[in-house]
């Protein structure tokens, strides 16, 4: 763990203090976690703090938690019929049209908004990740004021995920076909999509209809618990007990 | 006298200045711009959805398809975030091959930018120009990968293959004859190294050419001095990164503040505008041309005097040579999950960036353990560039709308991804 990063958490813990939620340390990155009400008041230190002065948002997206950490490959049960390995859907190339993912569990936060930003002064990188409250409807308030570039990731966001960014001027769709339907970067949308469209030569107008394509997975999503990264990841626990 | 009110302009997407499906939908006064809106997303094939359900091997060739002009640059991006949550050292020689294609990639990219930033602009020679030396740069991504666009040829742990030994040559045909043929054949006798060094040596005249097409033209001048100024605060404001923030004078080089591969030990300068306007991006691109091409004479020359492996020997995640695998057991098994299952990544996340010629291309990935990424975000700096539109036009007259897209060098399969 390289002393520069060691002293920007360090800088963050004293500067914004209980406002952070978590802050990790991993692949020479250092991650905050904040709430959605406390985004602003930190976006506007992190970016007019002296030690801080991250004057840039380069990147800015939304992330579905929702499929996190499953595997189709594990073996439940054994039944006439097989195995249950491979059956249960957790990709979502395997969806089809109407199909629900595993239910919805309101408890564990979804949707997240990360923010990527660059400190030029200090040629530091910072990660900052705000979980929104509410799964049906999840809100986060907009940075655009604080870095005006937030304008089209948030649009981009909204459009993908169906993250609402609180006081965005224009919340537009922005890469989805002018009347969309739907979230597609969700865990829940379908990889072949709902509708497809096609020009019909009797009503000679182009018209839309459920997708009539099979939907296909050629390898099943696997996690495999890897003997080297576990015994890597606890190397680099001892180490940080150590520094710490 | 009839009251004359704003009129909206519906430019493209089938303009032929709009640089593939771009939709400008203009408000404007006159001749003069009130509003810019553009359109986006005609382009969208959802990369990142489709890379989640993928193995990460197979999402390589996808990074090509990006950023259609920079193919080696994107794949760069995406090998490095996926090396990052690995841990893993690429070897030396892989190294210097990937800084070399990505400068190579630097050039060929920068030659489609001014052919069409010129031709955008009225200026038709330098078309021509560009789109000569580009055919050789194809030729040594083709002499490497076998493509001369879509090369998939970084892997995660070092590229697909060391570089070739000989070049391929043309053939006599009824349209060549053996003269002219031999005298085509003159530069690719020797290694694909020796005929890189060939394009070094020639390629400083061709950028001589160019500027003395450009730089002082009277014509160049008027289209593209002080139009779209953006200051240095408002350009950081806008997420501008690459060319685009360099022209605006701020010294920012990820190859230089935050070296990866081996940028590190190489000697190269980095140009900076001080106006912002579009005749100094075009100055620092121009420069940077020249400076790509330094950096390609240093690659060269150590990977003529070092051999090593170019990638790694790990079979978790390199797959092992064919040969191993008709002898030996455990190679072939190798072989067999890599391309049943692929390779599973530690559970995290990473951000790497890349110096592309457009800007920073970042990749963020998130992995949860399993084979496939759960979420891949590719950050273009053309999305960042293009949302600046409205800024960068208000003002300025219809026909400077098309050299400011030339300037902020668009290519729809980075931003609509």
């Amino acid at each position: 763990m390289s002393k520069k990063l060691q002293n920007l958490s360090e800088a963050l813990q004293a500067i914004l203090a209980s406002q952070i939620q978590t802050i990790v340390l991993d692949c020479n990155e250092i991650t905050i976690e904040v709430a959605p009400e406390n985004l602003i008041s930190v976006a506007m230190a992190l970016r007019d703090h002296d030690d801080l002065a991250f004057e840039q948002l380069i990147d800015l997206c939304g992330v579905d938690y929702s499929n996190y950490g499953k595997t189709e490959w594990a073996t439940g049960a054994a039944s006439t019929t097989g195995f249950s390995r491979g059956i249960d859907p957790a990709d979502t190339g395997r969806l089809r049209f109407g199909d629900e993912l595993a239910s919805e569990n309101n408890e564990i936060p979804r949707f997240a908004s990360v923010i990527h930003l660059i400190s030029y002064r200090h040629n530091h990188r910072l990660r900052l990740r705000t979980f929104a409250k509410d799964n049906q409807f999840p809100v986060v308030p907009s940075v655009i004021e604080v870095w005006n570039s937030a304008n089209w990731y948030e649009r981009e966001a909204f459009d993908l995920f169906g993250i609402v960014y609180e006081n965005h001027p224009d919340l537009r769709r922005i890469l989805t076909d002018y009347g969309f339907v739907g979230h597609p970067f969700r865990k829940d949308f379908p990889l072949i999509g709902n509708v497809q469209m096609r020009y019909d030569p009797e009503q000679q107008r182009v018209i839309y209809e459920p997708v009539d394509i099979e939907p296909r997975v050629l390898v099943p999503r696997v996690i495999r618990h890897d003997n080297r990264y576990l015994h890597a990841q606890n190397e680099q626990n001892k180490e940080g007990a150590t520094d710490a | 006298m009839p009251e004359i009110h704003n009129y909206t302009l519906n430019f493209g997407p089938q303009h032929p200045a709009a640089h593939g499906v771009l939709r400008l939908v203009l408000e404007m006064d006159g001749e003069v711009i009130q509003r810019a809106d553009p359109h986006i997303g005609l382009l969208h094939r959802a990369t990142e959805k489709l890379a989640e359900s993928k193995p990460y091997n197979q999402s390589i060739g996808y990074m090509d398809r990006l950023d259609y002009v920079s193919m080696m640059c994107n794949e760069h991006g995406y090998v490095m975030a996926i090396e990052n949550l690995l841990g893993i050292e690429v070897p030396q020689r892989a190294q210097y091959i990937r800084v070399m294609f990505d400068e190579i990639t630097r050039i060929l990219n920068h030659l489609m930018w001014i052919g069409t930033h010129g031709l955008d602009v009225g200026a038709m020679t330098i078309f021509l120009y560009a789109f000569r030396e580009r055919e050789d740069l194809m030729d040594m991504y083709e002499a490497v990968s076998g493509a001369r666009m879509h090369a998939t040829y970084y892997r995660p742990g070092g590229v697909n293959r060391d570089l070739p030994a000989m070049m391929p040559k043309y053939k006599e045909s009824k349209w060549h004859s053996k003269k002219e043929v031999n005298s085509l054949n003159q530069n690719r006798e020797g290694s694909l190294l020796d005929f890189i060094e060939d394009f070094t040596n020639r390629f400083p005249t061709c950028v001589d050419e160019y500027e003395t097409l450009l730089t002082d033209n009277r014509i160049w001048k008027q289209r593209t001095v002080d139009i779209g100024i953006v200051s240095p605060e408002r350009a950081k404001q806008l997420g501008f990164t690459g060319p685009m923030l360099r022209g605006s004078g701020i010294e920012w080089d990820l190859r230089r503040k935050q070296p990866y591969e081996t940028y590190s030990k190489l000697d190269f300068d980095i140009p900076v505008g001080t106006n912002g306007d579009c005749y100094d991006r075009y100055l620092v691109r121009v420069e940077e041309m020249r400076q790509s091409n330094r950096i390609i004479k240093q690659c060269i020359e150590w990977l003529k005097n070092n051999q090593g492996p170019v990638i790694l020997e790990d079979h978790k995640f390199a797959p092992p040579r064919r040969e191993e695998m008709k002898a030996d057991m455990e190679a072939l098994i190798h072989h067999f999950k890599l391309f049943t299952e692929g390779f599973c990544l530690p559970v995290g996340e990473s951000y790497a960036a890349v110096e592309h010629p457009k800007g920073e291309f970042g990749v963020y990935l998130i992995s949860d353990g399993a084979n496939k990424p759960y979420r891949l975000k590719v950050r273009a700096p053309g999305f960042a560039h293009l949302s600046s539109m409205h800024e960068m036009t208000v003002g300025h007259m219809l026909s400077d709308v098309v050299a400011v897209i030339g300037t902020q060098d668009i290519v729809f399969g980075e931003i609509d991804r």
